[in-house]
């Protein structure tokens, strides 16, 4: 039992026999080695294995990888190459920057998932308040963190995606 | 700690960041070795059961399918789980890595498969036919205890593991002088650590060399290497445990787990790489839980508020075996139950109980949670059965500034302190006296509003050896190489806490370098000096004291040299800007590279001096130390659902002096989410056949960030006096402090209905139980919609100062 | 947490869907986003032979306006659902609903048609198609049926789905004049469903009488259910709070609640008259222009 997916991982198309039942988060991780997005509940509720399927943030441990046939994956070792180098030209997406200067991290686990769940929230809501942007990452859990510094790392984010966009 | 510093004490961004915000960081599950086999383990359906019998047959012959070993396969060959907590006349509770004649616990392991493939493994549980014989299972801790019940383990005559007292102070003498005694039982629930990242294991062994080399999520590399060693009986030079990038502990990772023997085993059976990576179902059923007390105070008060003495007595449920240190948890809880007061008598009793459920550990606070909690629902208790003011209360209690050290009757010294400081600033930024005339407003409305304060103190920066079963030093190396480049080798193993940035900032300070000069390396016994590792906030008091020290050490041999190459005296040199300035004449200066090259070409050296940078301390604590502080909250309740909402958190805490404030407010704010976490939202559920139901996160909650409002954070700072730093530990104060500050607001806010006290977690039926049948104790009613669940409490524009 | 092995087949064309459907009968299972059937599979609480990925069939996703109402292709996502012009302007109470499905990975990915066809007794959805009194239709070779929904829903996890059909398209009403509609939920705080969940729709009468509600109860019972008691004290009457509290009393009437961990039966029955009456509320003020 096996099928062919096509698939457009960070740019690079990938042609590979899989088990139909092969996890898309199992997939990137194990078969292409895209070890950047986690598996943290397995359940569809804790966001770590957040990646972008067509632009759209999902949960890659509820889809198979043949669902994602013919589709486009982000994953965040993909994440700068989607936005323009930022002003200091570190390489970084600029949630990547505002996780980093906000603190917005310390164990780092859920924190590819969070950056890909800000990526959708600041694409259908480019300057969201903090009410917004807590209610917008609910599909994501962090331990650590009591997500304050998070908060600050979205709205640095927004705040610099703006300017540049002006 | 200098006065003017460059880099300590300065917010800096992480070091560790760029690798974890662009997933090139590696965790356990990211490693992949070649040949590398895929391990499975089946568990227990059942909390309580005898195993008939075992065929694995079936799983044996499946596709993939290499090796499938039982409980009685493995009996002889791995030792079982080891307990370093000692309690007089303890009863042994030992368990094997797999069970191999009763299963205790939902979720113990009962066989493993290894296959080629992960699939494949998963597949092969499914085949493995076990026969159980359900015994009684036994879950409630008070009936545990009570004559009948069926026993856990066999030769024990009962379910108790033992029992511990501590008494300090005249008790008798204080209960006869009280104007008033309460007493009131407070559970303490059970909860899941919930690291975001599950564990897990990774082993190899090259059999040429003889090496063993564990990758495990793990807090604690070093004691892992020696235990392993010890369980599988192989000498422990040839066992190497590294620690990858590990998400989150939260105590729930220091321990020794049957996995990381059995990976290890199976890693020298087979000769191939072994990976098992714990599913969060796993997790939830096999790694440790925490707290799960159900404490009894009486408290023995005069009416102008002064609290002679406390009586508690604690059963701790314990779980059906003994973790590392599951026995010795809820002790901490009587060592700091005088809280931060002045308390001339306290008598505590703990009945360990053995249950048929997962084994209870350090979680976040570890005794300390529990403790605080107690003692601040108990002052507030004193509070309102005096109606007067907690705060003016607590103010009451507090020892005076001229009594630190203070000794408590616990037998515990508190460093240092200032409790009416915190409190006085708590209660200023939270503008507690509007707070409470607001309240009164909003009561008037029909508004069911609570104010919540804790004043607590803590045990942490774990601790002199002579209170730690493994030892409570640290190690750390400096090694300052050729180039000038520094190695920082610590044996603190941080997991999210940021030492490789604060140590940096630390040997930058010291060698008048830049942080990005300084690299902190740790977690892998093959490299790093031997050490105790991450856990009980010690991280920076005792692992950054030990680095301190031997920076300290290096920097002496450098000044020693510099000043021999210089013509300068050794002790009027400044380090600073990548050179070594003479104080007295600012001119005369040598870079410092030039002196470390000079230490290593060893061609002009002072008599005597060795070449080479390289200095190893292991500095021991004379003491704890004692963070403390003040929190205040405020919290509404919806009346007709007893939906409770957090409207307000301001907290002040004091850790003593800071390496990094932007580190120490990460951890103030995850400690108070996650007491938010105990106090609202978690408790594992286990049913009366010992069913864990609240088995994954579509049934356990952990705070989202639509839960919480803008958090305020302040500090005051009192350095410790136990260490040169002045630092106290700021990994636990936040889940310490914050838990009793929430829970108080709740029974302020349910006051008006009759409530003088609620268990945790405030579910939402429980609080609306508790209102129901009581005549409008509030004003009107109020009837405004309601925002939507989840859009409401957030305080939007709200920011911090 | 892997599903079992199964085989997979992703027709191209509705017809050749159908017929898949047919040929495997029970051994089959209909995927469409996955957000309903995959849980299941990973726990291995449901183990088809065949897995069909209706996911890739053209021309089923789609909200569109048909003959007066609108038409909605069941593998529409909840994410389409809560951000489509058409359904904010004349069927809110559906966009309202599905903003409160989950988080916005799980609406990026979810469907209509599949959340509806698993008939979970939790699920957002049924409270407000019950209140929308949609039209379900049902394809299968022999070709289309149409279903009310008040005949759609027959027990927990069972809908009136035939063997052979797949839910393809949801028709539904435009908002009528002088009508609010409002869906309020208490969500189970681990995994976001609901409750209860209590969609409601009201039209006024030019008087400020009540001419019409209708309102659907979610997460009470094993299937989500008309609350028919309440429309039946409210129709004909004037619209007050004081008659949606009297009328939300009997929200729960005839349904014997579901208790488990997170809400006992008491509590469920308790809140539904809650979350009825500020459902009721809500309707009642947008039915007036109001909010």
């Amino acid at each position: 039992m096996s099928a062919e997916i096509q698939i457009r991982v960070n740019g690079k198309s990938y042609e590979t026999q899989v088990e139909p039942r092969l996890l898309l988060v199992d997939y990137l991780r194990e078969v292409l080695g895209f070890t950047g997005t986690h598996v943290g509940c397995e359940t569809s509720i804790c966001g770590a294995c957040t990646v972008l399927l067509d632009g759209k943030a999902v949960k890659a441990c509820t889809v198979l990888a043949v669902q994602a046939s013919g589709s486009e994956v982000t994953t965040i070792e993909g994440l700068s190459a989607t936005a323009p180098a930022t002003a200091n030209g570190n390489g970084l997406h600029p949630l990547q920057e505002g996780f980093w200067e906000k603190h917005g991290l310390q164990c780092g686990f859920c924190t590819p998932g969070m950056i890909l769940a800000s990526v959708e929230l600041l694409r259908t809501n480019p300057s969201p308040s903090q009410t917004e942007i807590r209610e917008g990452l609910s599909g994501n859990l962090c331990r650590c963190t009591g997500y304050q510094h998070i908060v600050q790392a979205v709205e640095y984010a927004a705040k610099k995606m703006k300017s540049r966009k002006r | 700690m200098p006065a003017a510093t460059r880099y300590l004490g300065k917010p800096l961004k992480r070091k560790e960041d760029p690798r974890l915000i662009q997933g090139l960081a590696h965790y356990v599950d990211d490693l992949v070795l070649p040949g590398m086999h895929h391990v499975a383990i089946l568990r227990s359906p059942y909390a309580h059961a005898q195993i008939r019998s075992v065929d694995v047959s079936k799983a044996q012959a499946a596709p993939g399918v290499v090796l499938v070993l039982t409980g009685a396969d493995v009996r002889g060959s791995i030792g079982s789980i080891p307990c370093a907590a000692q309690i007089p006349d303890m009863k042994a509770a030992p368990r094997p890595v797999l069970a191999h004649e009763r299963v205790r616990f939902v979720g113990e392991g009962v066989a493993v498969v290894v296959a080629t493939d992960r699939y494949a493994a998963r597949d092969a549980l499914d085949l493995i036919e076990v026969e159980y014989e359900p015994l009684t299972p036994v879950v409630d801790p008070e009936k545990a205890i009570e004559k009948g019940s069926t026993v856990l383990h066999e030769g024990h005559k009962d379910n108790v593991a033992y029992h511990w007292e501590l008494e300090g102070g005249d008790l008798k003498a204080a209960f006869k002088k009280a104007d008033k005694v309460i007493k009131q039982r407070m559970v303490n629930q059970r909860l899941i650590p919930t690291a975001m990242e599950t564990r897990g294991v990774v082993a190899d062994y090259k059999p040429g060399e003889r090496q063993l080399t564990v990758w495990s999520s793990t807090q604690i590399p070093h004691l892992l290497r020696t235990q392993v060693a010890a369980m599988l009986d192989v000498p422990e030079h040839s066992v190497r445990v590294i620690t990858p990038e590990v998400g989150g502990g939260f105590g729930s990772k220091l321990n020794i787990y049957a996995e990381e023997a059995l990976a290890g085993y199976l890693a020298i059976r087979l000769g191939k790489p072994v990976k098992w990576i714990e599913t969060r179902r796993e997790n939830f059923q096999g790694t440790i839980h925490g707290r799960d007390q159900i404490d009894t105070v009486e408290v023995a008060f005069k009416n102008d508020g002064t609290i002679l003495g406390l009586r508690i007595h604690v059963i701790a449920d314990l779980g059906a075996y003994y973790q590392l240190l599951t026995p010795l948890i809820p002790t901490l809880t009587g060592l700091m139950a005088s809280g931060c007061y002045k308390i001339p008598a306290i008598r505590t009793e703990i009945t360990g109980v053995l249950t048929n459920k997962m084994s209870t550990d350090a979680y976040r606070g570890a005794g300390r949670p529990e403790a605080t909690y107690l003692v601040e629902r108990t002052v507030d208790l004193v509070a309102a059965e005096l109606k007067k003011d907690p705060a003016e209360v607590r103010r009451k209690n507090f020892p005076k500034l001229s009594d630190f050290p203070y000794a408590t009757p616990t037998g515990v010294i508190y460093d240092s302190a200032n409790y009416p400081g915190s409190l006085d600033l708590a209660l200023k930024l939270s503008g507690y006296k509007k707070l409470r005339q607001e309240q009164a407003k909003a009561r008037k409305q029909g508004r069911c509003v609570g104010i919540g304060l804790s004043t607590y103190v803590e045990i942490c920066a774990m601790g002199p050896s002579s209170a730690m079963p493994a030892g409570g030093w640290e190690s750390a190396t400096v090694r300052i190489e050729p180039s000038g480049m520094v190695n920082i080798l610590t044996g603190a193993s941080p997991h999210g806490q940021g030492q490789e940035t604060s140590f940096a900032q630390l040997g930058a300070e010291i060698l008048g370098l830049e942080p990005g000069d300084v690299n902190v390396i740790h977690g892998d016994t093959a490299i790093v000096p031997y050490g105790i590792g991450t856990f009980g906030s010690r991280a920076t008091a005792v692992g950054g004291t030990a680095a301190y020290k031997a920076l300290m050490k290096l920097r002496d041999k450098l000044a020693v040299l510099a000043g021999f190459l210089m013509g300068e005296n050794p002790g009027k040199l400044v380090f600073s800007d990548m050179n070594i300035f003479s104080k007295t004449n600012p001119k005369k200066s040598i870079p410092f590279g030039e002196v470390v090259a000079a230490a290593y070409t060893a061609k002009r050296l002072p008599p005597n001096m060795e070449p080479g940078l390289d200095a190893t301390t292991f500095f021991e604590p004379s003491n704890f130390t004692f963070p403390f502080g003040a929190h205040v909250c405020v919290v509404e309740i919806d009346q007709e659902t007893g939906d409770v909402k957090l409207l307000k958190y301001v907290a002040v805490d004091d850790c003593g002096n800071v390496l990094n404030p932007l580190l120490v407010e990460g951890q103030t704010h995850g400690g108070i989410v996650q007491a938010f976490g105990q106090a609202m939202l978690e408790e594992a559920v286990y049913d009366e056949q010992g069913q864990l139901i609240t088995g994954e996160l579509t049934d356990y909650a952990i705070p989202r960030a639509a839960d919480l409002p803008w958090m305020e954070t302040d500090r005051t700072v009192t350095p410790s006096p136990v260490n040169p730093l002045g630092v106290k530990g700021a990994g636990e104060a936040g889940t310490i402090g914050a838990t009793p500050a929430l829970a108080n607001a709740v029974a302020d806010a349910l006051s008006p209905f009759g409530v003088r006290h609620v268990d945790m977690p405030f579910k939402r039926e429980k609080i609306w139980k508790l209102m129901q049948g009581v005549r409008a104790p509030l004003g009107a009613r109020q009837d405004r919609v309601r925002a939507p669940l989840g859009a409401r409490q957030n305080n939007g524009g709200r920011r911090s100062k | 947490m892997i599903p079992a092995q199964f085989e997979y087949v992703a027709p191209k064309t509705l017809e050749d869907a159908l017929r898949l459907v047919e040929r495997h009968g029970d051994e089959a299972k209909i995927l469409a986003g996955g957000h309903s059937l995959l849980p299941l599979m990973k726990l291995r609480l449901a183990q088809p032979r065949y897995v069909i990925d209706i996911g890739r069939l053209r021309g089923m996703n789609y909200i569109r306006e048909e003959n007066g109402r609108i038409a909605i292709g069941a593998l529409t996502t909840h994410a389409e659902i809560e951000s489509s012009d058409l359904l904010r302007a004349k069927c809110p109470l559906l966009a309202e609903t599905a903003a409160t499905i989950g988080d916005i990975q799980v609406r990026n990915r979810g469907t209509l048609g599949g959340s509806l066809a698993h008939a979970d007794p939790a699920a957002d959805y049924p409270a407000a198609v019950l209140a929308l009194d949609v039209e379900i239709i049902a394809a299968s070779t022999a070709g289309t049926r149409t279903v009310a929904v008040g005949d759609f829903f027959l027990d927990m996890l069972t809908t009136a789905l035939r063997p052979g059909e797949i839910l393809s398209q949801v028709r539904v009403a435009p908002l009528a004049a002088h009508t609010g509609t409002a869906y309020e939920k208490l969500h189970q705080p681990a995994s976001g469903f609901a409750i209860v969940g209590v969609a409601a729709r009201i039209t006024l009468g030019k008087d400020g009488t009540i001419e019409d509600a209708a309102i659907g109860v979610t997460g009470l019972g094993p299937k989500a259910f008309r609350a028919a008691a309440v429309e039946k004290e409210l129709r004909g009457k004037k619209a007050s709070d004081k008659l949606f509290a009297e009328a939300s009393r009997h929200a729960a009437r005839g349904v014997d609640p579901l208790s488990d961990l997170h809400a006992s039966a008491d509590y469920r029955r308790e809140m539904a008259a809650v979350y009825t009456r500020r459902a009721l509320g809500r309707a009642f003020a947008r039915a007036q222009g109001k909010a």
